[in-house]
């Protein structure tokens, strides 16, 4: 085997395959499921309802501030996992390599997942790696699936909400994709922005246990808060108005965003839930997050209401404006 | 120092006391009935739109927008062009990225990248030399657009890619005028505008000075604006003073960036590389001497000339009210368009396309609730 | 039609500048400020500089807000 690129060969599903799972890949995860090489996988008993997530993770650079696409690719899923309330139970994943990729990336990426799934902690359990031709494949693209367990009694779904509700968020947005901006040097600045990509089953854990009538959660990723806002307004058929002071933005992220005329409403995070719970239990929820991570900066951003269904932000002047997710990604500008 | 400290502060021309004062002040001085402000930049409708100042204005105050939009009234032409030049062989198109999706006849830039066309968005027009240089066997076209505050760099770029010898770059001009256009505005018989609020890094490069020809031959008060809240209103403020004083001219309410002259070596560079000619608005069609062209010194930067790539004149289409919108005749919501065929995901006209056209700064931000 | 903020001259190398927006940095052309110095306060424009932010003008500005304040307080006192 060459020690130091993949190629086409290890996704033929032959010998070579053979040898770069078990002697490349397995021995980092390391445990009995994985060790067994089957394709599917028991998972053991598990108490309440199960759920199951998939998502996909391509994204350039493959290494950044604050995580990398291996990291990512645990955190979405449990993340994904989490807005249901469960406890991740088990992950598969899915590996396609480009030819001419370097061992020593695949390593590192694979060490970075290990270190993130323990720290949930969540085994992966099977998993299925291809190789492309060199151009073909974008360096590495990775796949994960995750399975988890929704304790008894526990039901989170925007159909629960209810206006005077509160909108809790843990945190500053538009910094994982600041730091993506930065590091992908398309318009050359230069910022120390660092991913906030994280974990947040425990997070949830924290909140269910201490607020066990949150309405609902959602990671709020790819189109950032306004994203998964608009989606719990479509579902609940209520509106959603923010305190657009009370929205955290770190200045790095305001001066990116300033910069190149963006909007961190719009802006991707991966480590950001957005929590819906009734008003008398919002300092609760935020108590609770605190205590599961005393460095979160957690806070009521909006509230819940049932005039129009639709998001507006109310300014620091007393006025408001409509949010409306824009067609596609944002794009920088100059006007 | 106590100066310096305060102007790290930025923030302050943001601060809802100041705001909430000048707003005050503006409903104190508000002589009564309808008054038609028109602000002339697109990032000055953005600003209003985002800070929600349309409903803090008094009753029969109305701000409309006008075609300082470089995006809105780029023709389709120019798109066009852009695409065609996009399809040649071994050749990148650089662009800002408000130019990705406006419409052409046939699609947009954004959907060329998604054909295969090496399509680019730079931050700075500079960043095409480092481009040009590292790629010596694509040729880069650059679509440049913009008012006073955009070419003056587009200039520099063109000095500095004469200057390095770059035989690999091109340049698409369609860079427009401000001062005409408002000319051709103020002519125009439908027009009905009480004061102009001034765009205000448009003016950091002409200087107030500039309008004092509208202010006198028209009549009408202009006032530069910066673009944070408080700069906006302050600016208001002053245009309703000297309507309600009768005394017109010209304000400056952005003093610390904006002098009456203006930034003398931007405009050198603007006038070494480019002269005015007459060019077409999308909306409101061809007003003399408001775009710019290449002097013949620099003539062989054309894209248009090195790859005989002609302009074709489009028709907007049947409906499109967006000149009118433009002029400040309508607001967007008077356009039976409006909403119904024409919205952000499917826009008509260029007052729809760029977020910062009135049209969709309507839609998206709401109409001033 | 522009977008442009201000940022802070962190160091000069010929015509080219390091400067600070917001925390982020960023090489400014100073091609069009060639009087900007280390530590001024400039109003960047797509890449490049287009002003120097005048301090004295600045403050101004911002004291004249302080007076209109004053100017409104007292017209709220005369019973209005």
């Amino acid at each position: 085997m060459n020690e130091e690129r993949i190629l086409l060969h290890h996704g033929s599903g032959g010998r070579l395959s053979r040898d770069l799972v078990q002697n490349v890949i397995v021995p980092v995860f390391d445990n009995p499921a994985l060790r067994r090489l089957e394709d599917a996988s028991p998972i053991g008993s598990a108490l309440g309802r199960m759920v199951m997530t998939t998502d996909s993770y391509v994204v350039q650079p493959l290494f950044f501030p604050g995580g990398d696409i291996g990291k990512l690719s645990i955190c979405g899923t449990v993340n994904d996992l989490a807005t249901a309330g469960a406890t991740p139970v088990a992950l598969s994943v899915g590996f396609i390599i480009e030819e001419g990729f370097a061992l020593s990336d695949l390593r590192r990426i694979l060490v970075s997942m290990k270190n993130t799934a323990d720290s949930v902690p969540v085994p992966l359990v099977t998993g299925d790696t291809k190789v492309v031709e060199k151009t073909k494949g974008d360096g590495i693209y990775i796949s994960t699936t995750g399975i988890g367990s929704v304790p008894e009694g526990i039901e989170l779904t925007p159909v629960k909400v209810r206006p005077g509700d509160a909108v809790v968020i843990n945190g500053p947005i538009g910094n994982h994709e600041a730091s993506i901006i930065c590091a992908r040097n398309d318009f050359s600045l230069q910022s120390p922005v660092a991913s906030d990509c994280a974990p947040l089953h425990g997070l949830m854990k924290a909140v269910i246990e201490k607020v066990p009538h949150t309405r609902c959660a959602r990671d709020a990723t790819r189109g950032g808060l306004a994203s998964v806002l608009t989606e719990i307004i479509e579902a609940s058929g209520y509106g959603i108005m923010l305190d657009e002071d009370s929205i955290r933005i770190d200045s790095d992220v305001r001066g990116i965003c300033d910069i190149l005329g963006m909007d961190p409403l719009f802006m991707a995070n991966e480590g950001k839930m957005v929590i819906i719970v009734p008003t008398e239990s919002a300092q609760t929820c935020i108590k609770a997050i605190e205590t599961n991570n005393p460095k979160a900066r957690a806070g009521v951003i909006g509230e819940v209401h049932d005039r129009a269904p639709r998001l507006t932000v109310r300014t620091r002047y007393g006025t408001s404006r409509i949010v409306t997710m824009p067609m596609g990604m944002q794009l920088p500008r100059i006007c | 120092m106590g100066g310096r400290g305060k102007l790290r502060d930025f923030s302050q021309y943001r601060s809802p006391i100041h705001v909430n004062t000048l707003v005050k002040k503006l409903h104190r001085i508000y002589p009564g009935g309808t008054l038609k402000i028109m602000e002339v930049c697109g990032t000055h409708t953005m600003a209003i739109a985002r800070y929600g100042l349309r409903s803090l204005m008094p009753q029969g105050l109305c701000l409309i927008s006008g075609p300082g939009c470089p995006v809105c009234v780029t023709p389709a032409s120019i798109i066009n062009a852009a695409i065609s030049l996009s399809a040649f062989p071994d050749t990148a198109v650089l662009t800002f990225g408000d130019m990705m999706r406006v419409p052409g006849t046939a699609g947009t830039l954004e959907l060329c990248r998604a054909k295969g066309a090496d399509v680019r968005i730079l931050y700075s027009s500079l960043d095409m030399l480092e481009n040009a240089k590292k790629e010596r066997n694509k040729h880069f076209v650059f679509i440049s657009v913009g008012f006073e505050t955009t070419t003056p760099g587009i200039a520099l770029s063109i000095l500095q890619a004469e200057k390095m010898g770059l035989e690999n770059v091109s340049f698409l001009v369609a860079n427009r005028l401000v001062i005409p256009a408002l000319h051709a505005l103020c002519s125009s018989e439908d027009i009905q505008i009480d004061g102009f609020l001034c765009p205000g890094h448009v003016s950091v490069i002409i200087g107030w000075g500039a309008y004092r020809e509208i202010a006198e031959r028209y009549n009408i008060p202009c006032v530069v604006a910066g673009f944070e809240p408080a700069d906006i209103v302050m600016a208001v403020d002053e245009l309703i003073e000297r309507i309600a004083n009768k005394t017109p001219g010209v304000g400056n309410a952005y003093e610390r960036v904006v002098t009456e002259e203006g930034n003398k070596k931007a405009l050198e560079v603007m006038e070494m590389v480019f002269k005015p000619a007459a060019a077409e608005w999308r909306g409101i069609g061809v007003i003399p001497d408001s775009g710019l062209v290449l002097r013949p010194q620099y003539a062989h930067f054309d894209a248009l000339t090195r790859f005989e790539v002609p302009l074709v004149t489009q028709e907007e289409p049947a409906g499109c009210r967006c000149g009118d919108v433009l002029k400040g005749i309508i607001v967007p919501t008077e356009c039976a368009l409006f909403g119904k065929r024409c919205t952000p995901q499917a826009p008509v006209g260029p007052c729809m396309v760029s977020s910062e056209g009135s049209c969709a700064a309507y839609y998206t931000y709401g109409a001033g609730e | 039609m522009c977008l442009a903020i201000p940022g802070r001259v962190v160091s000069i190398d010929g015509a080219v500048a390091k400067v600070e927006l917001g925390g982020v940095e960023r090489m400014v052309s100073l091609q069009l400020v060639l009087e900007a110095r280390e530590g001024d306060y400039i109003l960047v424009h797509a890449g490049i500089g287009i002003q120097v932010i005048d301090e004295e003008e600045a403050k101004a500005t911002l004291e004249l807000f302080e007076e209109i304040l004053k100017e409104e307080a007292a017209w709220e006192a005369e019973g209005n």
